[in-house]
């Protein structure tokens, strides 16, 4: 007589590889018609390792379980007034950032492991691939529930949508995703899976969960550790996915090799907002950006690429730049945003005297030398009345899409700005740095119709001209969501509600 | 190969291109070493203004901000162009003088450098 209920490792192959077919009246490559264009060459995919080694029913059960209890915990946040716990108001700028930019890229990573994943040969990958993009749809989900409390008592979150295809900052993450959805189904997953999932994951949540955790915020600390199971699997898929393709053939090594040193690099330069925030943003901070930097990237980091050795995958060139200018990223993010202070969807300001000092602290080499001055002098500005925002719009590099705020800190000339151009069917093309051109001069017709928000400006494309057009167009209310914390309306509600004058 | 595409001769169009701008042309400005301003800055310009103009009504409205605006003496400022030394010829048109789309325009003051009080 059959057994009623199977056994774990028979159900594990019925609904994972078993699910997979043979071709008998269709060509298998039309099927797949993605999979050999990048030049990756697949000789097996029966030596793809599940990394999940979950069945969809199981799937269903563990992330429900997780839900029930995290949405129980958003309740009692909402009905506790949770908002109030938290360490100051100036906080919450850091998780309106994380809403704007981060969960609109939650949900393009959903829709790029749907498009992957349906575009693997191989069963196993097809299934790993599903199962992300579903998580993936899912953090995009709880992310706005957890901030949805926070939207109710704060400017700044409410159009989240609509800013995310419009707003010139929010344009460096979605051009990230653009650009690697637009690519194949292998430099896709090797982007986000690989580069983004498994070596700069801890560069983007930690510093994010723990500033919550430091700062009282309950509802996004529990939307971390509801995520964390699911990062662990990302994370081992990230790794298997690297390990597959290189133990696959050898001539996939320098296609794989050139996608990391891309992809690192893209991923770290939408960290730059990262860093300001955990320097310059958390009331309470836990750790500086780069201390960060060499715990996450420069020890883990540097362990992983000795294990890929084996291979013939080199650690990236780009992280001997990012290593330099670790003493100066969060100071440069944080000041470019601090002048368009008008044209952002958060509040900046400047630190106080105690914050001045930890960044003295925390940056000896750097921050006294090169960026107290100006920090004091805006504080002064604003006591008189005349807080700094800077007139004109800047100049963007083409692939990074970030202001060209970076400088020479390559050369050691850390006042410069640092420029690289190109050209291409005769027009000029600027970048901030060496990998940014590297990017550009690999593929340079995907990034010639790049959609660079100050030129979309001045072309007419963006509400018109003049600020106030620009601002209508973006849904970005003025007065409310722009401008200096000060005398913003966050603070004054924050005030009442502390009963401080 | 200029793109990974699946379909051979992919094109994508350039999206910034010179009739784009409405018969401008865009000049990238920086003010070197002052980072009171954090990055250059992006102006729409007449190919045909004078440079005299640029420096009298351009550059006060993009850098005038900076407390050491007015101390600039405009005789010894030391220019370059797309990353070469430069010239330039106060009257004579920005295009004409090799300005062109894109460009990248750099004022140096030696003798000012930055400070803030």
């Amino acid at each position: 007589m059959q057994a009623k209920k199977l056994n774990v490792k028979d159900k594990y192959r019925l609904l994972t590889r078993d699910l997979d077919w043979e071709f008998s009246y269709e060509d298998r490559k039309e099927a797949f018609p993605y999979e050999e264009f990048e030049g990756i060459k697949i000789t097996d995919w029966d030596k793809w390792e599940d990394p999940f080694r979950l069945t969809m029913d199981a799937y269903w059960k563990y992330q429900a379980e997780k839900e029930k209890k995290l949405y129980a915990i958003y309740d009692a946040f909402a009905q506790n007034n949770g908002h109030l716990n938290i360490s100051d108001a100036r906080y919450v700028n850091a998780i309106k950032i994380f809403l704007t930019a981060v969960s609109p890229a939650e949900y393009a990573s959903s829709n790029g492991f749907a498009w992957a994943g349906r575009h693997y040969g191989g069963m196993g990958a097809r299934v790993a691939a599903q199962m992300q993009s579903i998580d993936e749809l899912r953090h995009y989900q709880t992310q706005i529930h957890a901030m949805s409390h926070y939207n109710k008592y704060f400017d700044g979150f409410e159009e989240f949508a609509h800013m995310h295809d419009r707003v010139w900052y929010i344009s460096v993450v979605k051009s990230f995703f653009d650009d690697c959805r637009s690519a194949g189904p292998f430099e896709y997953i090797v982007a986000v899976s690989f580069a983004f999932e498994y070596v700069l994951t801890n560069l983007l949540f930690v510093p994010f969960m723990s500033g919550a955790a430091y700062n009282g915020d309950m509802a996004t600390v529990t939307f971390g550790f509801s995520a964390q199971s699911d990062e662990a699997r990302h994370m081992t898929l990230g790794l298997e996915i690297i390990k597959f393709l290189l133990e696959q053939h050898e001539d996939n090594v320098p296609i794989v090799q050139q996608w990391l040193d891309k992809w690192l690099w893209r991923g770290y330069r939408i960290l730059s907002v990262v860093a300001m925030m955990m320097d310059y943003m958390l009331p309470q901070k836990f750790m500086s950006w780069k201390e960060a930097w060499e715990l996450y990237f420069e020890e883990a980091g540097g362990a992983l690429f000795k294990d890929l050795e084996r291979y013939g995958i080199k650690m990236p060139g780009c992280a001997e730049l990012i290593r330099k200018e670790k003493d100066h990223l969060s100071h440069q993010a944080w000041w470019t945003f601090y002048s368009w202070g008008q044209a952002a969807a958060f509040h900046t300001w400047t630190p106080n005297a105690e914050e001045m000092d930890w960044l003295s602290e925390k940056y000896p080499d750097t921050f006294d030398k090169y960026y107290r001055g100006r920090l004091e002098k805006a504080a002064e500005l604003e006591e008189q009345g005349e807080r700094f925002y800077n007139s004109g719009l800047p100049q963007l590099c083409q692939t990074c899409q970030i202001p060209m705020l970076f400088t020479e800190c390559g050369h050691d000339e850390p006042e410069e700005i640092s420029y690289r151009e190109s050209v291409y069917n005769d027009e000029r093309f600027h970048f901030c740095s060496d990998m940014c051109k590297t990017i550009f001069d690999n593929e340079p017709e995907k990034y010639v119709h790049s959609w660079l928000p100050v030129h979309q400006i001045f072309q007419g494309n963006c509400g018109g001209e003049g600020l106030d057009k620009v601002m209508e167009y973006y849904n970005m209310g003025v007065g409310e969501m722009n401008l200096d914390y000060k005398g913003s309306p966050d603070e004054q509600r924050w005030k009442k509600w502390k009963g401080v004058a | 190969m200029a793109v990974k595409a699946i379909r051979p001769g992919y094109h994508g169009e350039h999206k910034d291109s010179r009739d784009k701008f409405h018969g401008n042309i865009l000049v990238y400005i920086d003010w070197d070493l002052h980072r009171w301003f954090p990055s250059p800055k992006a102006f729409p310009l007449p190919p045909d203004m004078p440079f005299g103009a640029l420096i009298e009504a351009v550059l006060p409205e993009g850098f005038g901000q900076h407390p050491q605006f007015k101390e600039i003496d405009w005789d010894t400022v030391e220019w370059s162009l797309n990353q070469q030394p430069f010239t330039p010829d106060l009257t004579k048109g920005l295009e004409e003088q090799g300005l062109d789309h894109k460009c990248v325009v750099r004022f140096k003051t030696p003798e000012l450098v930055e400070s803030y009080d």
